[in-house]
C-alpha cells in the first residue's frame, strides 16, 4: 500500500522556484491499477519519480508497504527500489551492448543472484512474454514492442510489488502499444500494483482509477470499475 | 554484485568501445613497456661495466706512474715529473707483505707478421704472473715461462683472434712470428675472453716484459698489476705499495694506486642511479597514460549518463556504480600493463639478440614496479570519473542530462 501525506517538491529553475508538487495527499491500495494524466508540468513525472524513490520530497511523508521512505539513505533507497519497484520508461532504456536476456537479468546481476537461478527466471519470464526466441538478440535487433516487453520483463524480474510505467506506449505504434498495455494489465491481474503515467486518454481510461493532476495537485480522482479488463 | 559478473559487465563495456579501449591500452602499454626496456638497458650497462672490472682479476690493485690527484697548496718547488716506474720497483713489491703476486705491464703497439700476413696489434710485456693476476686462460700451449723478469726471451702468447688472422685454421704453436723487427716463437694461445677495459685480449700478443721494454726502447712500465692476499688485505697492500715506492723514489709519492673494488663500487652506484633515473622518466609516461584514462573515462561517463540512470533505477547504489567504473579502469590498467610487459620483454629479448656483446635481461623488480604503478595510476585516475558517475542524479541521468 502507498500512502503520501502532504508531499511537497520544488525545483529551482533559474531565479524561479517551480512548485512541482503541492501538499499532495494520495493513497493507493496494493494491486490497484491507476493511471495518472495531466498536462506537461502538472507534476505527474515528479510524482512518479518520488514513488519510485528516484527523487525525494522536500517535505511530507511517503509510506511504501509501511516503510517511511523519506528517511532512508541513498543506499537503502537503492536496495528498497531493487526489491519493491519496477520501472518501465517511454524510451525503454535497454543497454545496447547486452542481449535481451542479459538486459532482463540486469537487476539480478546487480543484486548478486546466483547465475543458475538467474538463467531459469529469465527463461520463464521471457517465455511468458513471448520473447523466448529473442533472448540472444541485441536491443537494436528488436522491434519497438519487443523492446518495451523486454523492459517490462526487466522491471518485473525481481517480483516487485509496484510497477511504474512512464508513457510506456509513447514511442510505439498503436498495435505494439496495445500489446504492451495488455502485458502490463495481465501483470496487474496477477497482483502487481500498476501505475501508468500517460498523455493518451485512451490509455488512461483503461485503468480502474484515473487521477488527473494539475499544478502539482490532484484535480480529479475517478474510479472506473466497469472498464476493468479482467475482473479478478 | 558477484565479482565475476562485475568483471563480465566491465569487460563487455570495454569490448563494445573498441577504439577507445584500444587507445587506452596502447597508452598504458607504452608506459609499462618503456619502463621495462629502459631499466633493462640501464641494468645491462651496469652489468657490462662491472663485468669489465671483474674480468681484470680479483683483489686487484693497479699501480700507475704519476699522481692523478689534485691537492691544494703551492705547486712543488722541485719539478713535478714523476720518476719512472721500473722493473726494479716491481721486483721490490714482490717482497712486500699482504701481496700475493705482481705482474709488471708494459704496453705498446707494434706490427706482427707471419709469412705474408701482417697486423698491427697491442703488444703486452709481462711475466708468468699475469696469467693468474688477470684471470687469463690458455686454449693451447703454455704461458710465459717463469724466470728472471729482466731477462729477454723470444717467446710469445697470442690471443685467439690474432691466431685466427695470422694462421687461419693452421697450427700456430711453435711457429715463428715477427714483431716489429724481432722474431718470437708462439708458445701459447689464449682462450677468447672478450673485451676488458678497452683492450681486446684476444687481439694481443704477450711477450716477456724485458723483451717488450727493449722492443719499445724504454725503461718505464705502463702499469704494475698487484694481487693482494685477500679482499681485506687490499687497503694494507695499498699502503705498503705507496710506502715502498716512495722510499725508492727519494721520498716523493709519485704513483697512483687504484683498487678495482673501489672503482667497481663507484661505477656500480653511478649506473644504478642512472637506471633509476631513466626508469623514473619512463614512469612519467605512465602518469600520462593515467591522465588519458581519466579523460576517456570521463567522456565515457557522460556518454553513458542514461545507462547510469537506469542502473540506479533498477536498484544500484552509488557505491556499486563507483565500483563498476573503478573495476573498468583497473581492468584497462591490468590489460595495458600485460601488453606492455609482453612487448617490453620481447623488445629487450630482441635487443639482447641484436647486441651479442651487451647482455640484456629484464630485472624482475622493474616488471613488478611497472605493473604496480600502472595499476595504481589506473585506479587513481579512475576514481574521479567513477565518483562522477556515482554521484549523478538518477532522474536527470535518465533524461540524459
Amino acid at each position: 500500500m502507498i500512502r503520501l501525506e502532504a508531499l511537497n517538491r520544488t525545483f529551482q529553475v533559474g531565479d524561479e522556484s517551480v512548485h512541482a508538487l503541492r501538499n499532495l495527499d494520495l493513497q493507493i491500495e496494493s494491486g490497484d491499477y491507476v493511471s495518472i494524466m495531466g498536462p506537461s508540468g502538472s507534476g505527474k513525472s515528479t510524482l512518479l519519480n518520488i514513488l519510485g524513490l528516484l527523487d525525494r520530497p522536500d517535505s511530507g511523508r511517503y509510506l511504501l508497504d509501511g516503510t517511511d521512505t523519506v528517511t532512508l539513505s541513498e543506499e537503502e533507497r537503492a536496495l528498497f527500489r531493487r526489491a519493491h519497484v519496477g520501472f518501465v520508461f517511454q524510451s525503454f532504456h535497454l543497454i545496447p551492448r547486452l542481449s535481451a536476456a542479459d538486459n532482463v537479468a540486469l537487476p539480478m546481476i546487480l543484486a548478486g543472484v546466483d547465475p543458475e537461478i538467474r538463467r531459469k527466471r529469465v527463461q520463464t519470464i521471457l517465455r511468458s512474454l513471448g520473447l523466448e526466441d529473442r533472448a540472444s538478440h541485441r536491443p537494436s535487433q528488436l522491434s519497438g514492442g519487443q523492446r518495451q516487453r523486454t523492459a517490462i520483463a526487466r522491471a518485473t524480474i525481481m517480483n516487485p510489488g509496484l510497477l511504474l510505467a512512464d508513457e510506456p506506449t509513447g514511442n510505439l505504434d498503436k498495435h505494439s502499444g496495445e500489446d504492451v498495455m495488455n502485458t502490463l494489465e495481465s501483470l496487474n491481474a496477477q497482483g502487481i500494483t500498476l501505475l501508468v503515467v500517460t498523455h493518451d486518454p485512451d490509455i488512461g481510461r483503461r485503468a480502474r482509477r484515473c487521477i488527473h493532476m494539475d499544478d502539482g495537485g490532484v484535480a480529479s480522482d475517478r474510479f472506473n470499475a466497469s472498464t476493468t479488463p479482467d475482473a479478478v | 554484485m558477484r565479482f565475476r559478473d562485475t568483471i563480465t559487465f566491465a569487460g563487455i563495456t570495454l569490448l563494445s568501445a573498441r577504439k577507445r579501449t584500444g587507445l587506452m591500452l596502447v597508452a598504458m602499454a607504452i608506459g609499462v613497456g618503456s619502463v621495462i626496456v629502459l631499466t633493462a638497458l640501464g641494468e645491462g650497462a651496469r652489468r657490462y661495466v662491472s663485468n669489465q672490472f671483474s674480468s681484470l682479476g680479483t683483489h686487484l690493485l693497479i699501480v700507475l706512474p704519476g699522481r692523478v690527484e689534485t691537492t691544494g697548496g703551492h705547486p712543488p718547488l722541485v719539478g713535478g715529473t714523476p720518476k719512472d716506474l721500473t722493473l726494479n720497483d716491481a721486483a721490490a713489491l714482490t717482497r712486500a707483505g699482504s701481496i700475493r703476486r705482481i705482474a709488471p705491464l708494459s704496453l705498446g703497439s707494434a706490427p706482427i707478421s707471419y709469412q705474408q700476413r701482417e697486423r698491427d696489434v697491442t703488444v703486452m710485456g709481462s711475466t708468468t704472473e699475469l696469467l693468474a693476476v688477470r684471470n687469463l686462460a690458455l686454449a693451447k700451449g703454455r704461458f710465459l715461462p717463469p724466470g728472471d723478469p729482466s731477462r729477454e726471451s723470444a717467446v710469445t702468447v697470442i690471443g685467439s683472434k690474432l691466431k685466427k688472422e695470422l694462421f687461419g685454421n693452421g697450427a700456430a704453436l711453435g711457429r715463428w712470428v715477427r714483431i716489429h723487427d724481432r722474431r718470437f716463437r708462439v708458445i701459447g694461445i689464449l682462450k677468447p675472453l672478450g673485451q676488458s677495459l678497452g683492450v681486446d685480449v684476444s687481439d694481443t700478443a704477450i711477450i716477456p716484459v724485458a723483451s717488450a721494454l727493449s722492443l719499445f726502447n724504454t725503461h718505464t712500465l705502463y702499469r704494475i698489476l698487484v694481487q693482494a692476499n685477500s679482499r681485506d688485505a687490499i687497503p694494507k697492500a695499498r699502503k705498503t705499495i705507496i710506502e715502498l715506492i716512495r722510499k725508492r723514489h727519494d721520498g716523493v709519492e709519485d704513483i697512483t694506486v687504484i683498487s678495482q673494488n673501489a672503482l667497481l663500487s663507484t661505477f656500480d652506484g653511478i649506473f644504478r642511479s642512472l637506471t633509476l633515473t631513466v626508469a623514473g622518466i619512463a614512469a612519467i609516461s605512465l602518469a600520462v597514460a593515467g591522465i588519458l584514462i581519466m579523460n576517456v573515462m570521463l567522456v565515457s561517463v557522460s556518454q553513458r549518463t542514461e545507462e547510469i540512470g537506469l542502473l540506479k533505477a533498477v536498484g544500484s547504489p552509488a557505491r556499486q556504480i563507483q565500483q563498476l567504473f573503478l573495476i573498468e579502469a583497473g581492468m584497462l590498467a591490468i590489460a595495458g600493463a600485460t601488453i606492455g610487459v609482453i612487448t617490453g620483454v620481447a623488445g629487450v629479448w630482441a635487443m639482447d639478440n641484436a647486441l651479442p656483446r651487451f647482455s640484456l635481461s629484464v630485472p624482475l623488480w622493474s616488471v613488478g614496479a611497472a605493473v604496480a604503478v600502472a595499476l595504481l595510476t589506473g585506479l587513481v585516475f579512475g576514481i574521479l570519473p567513477a565518483r562522477r558517475a556515482a554521484s549523478l542524479d538518477p532522474v536527470q541521468a535518465l533524461g540524459g542530462k
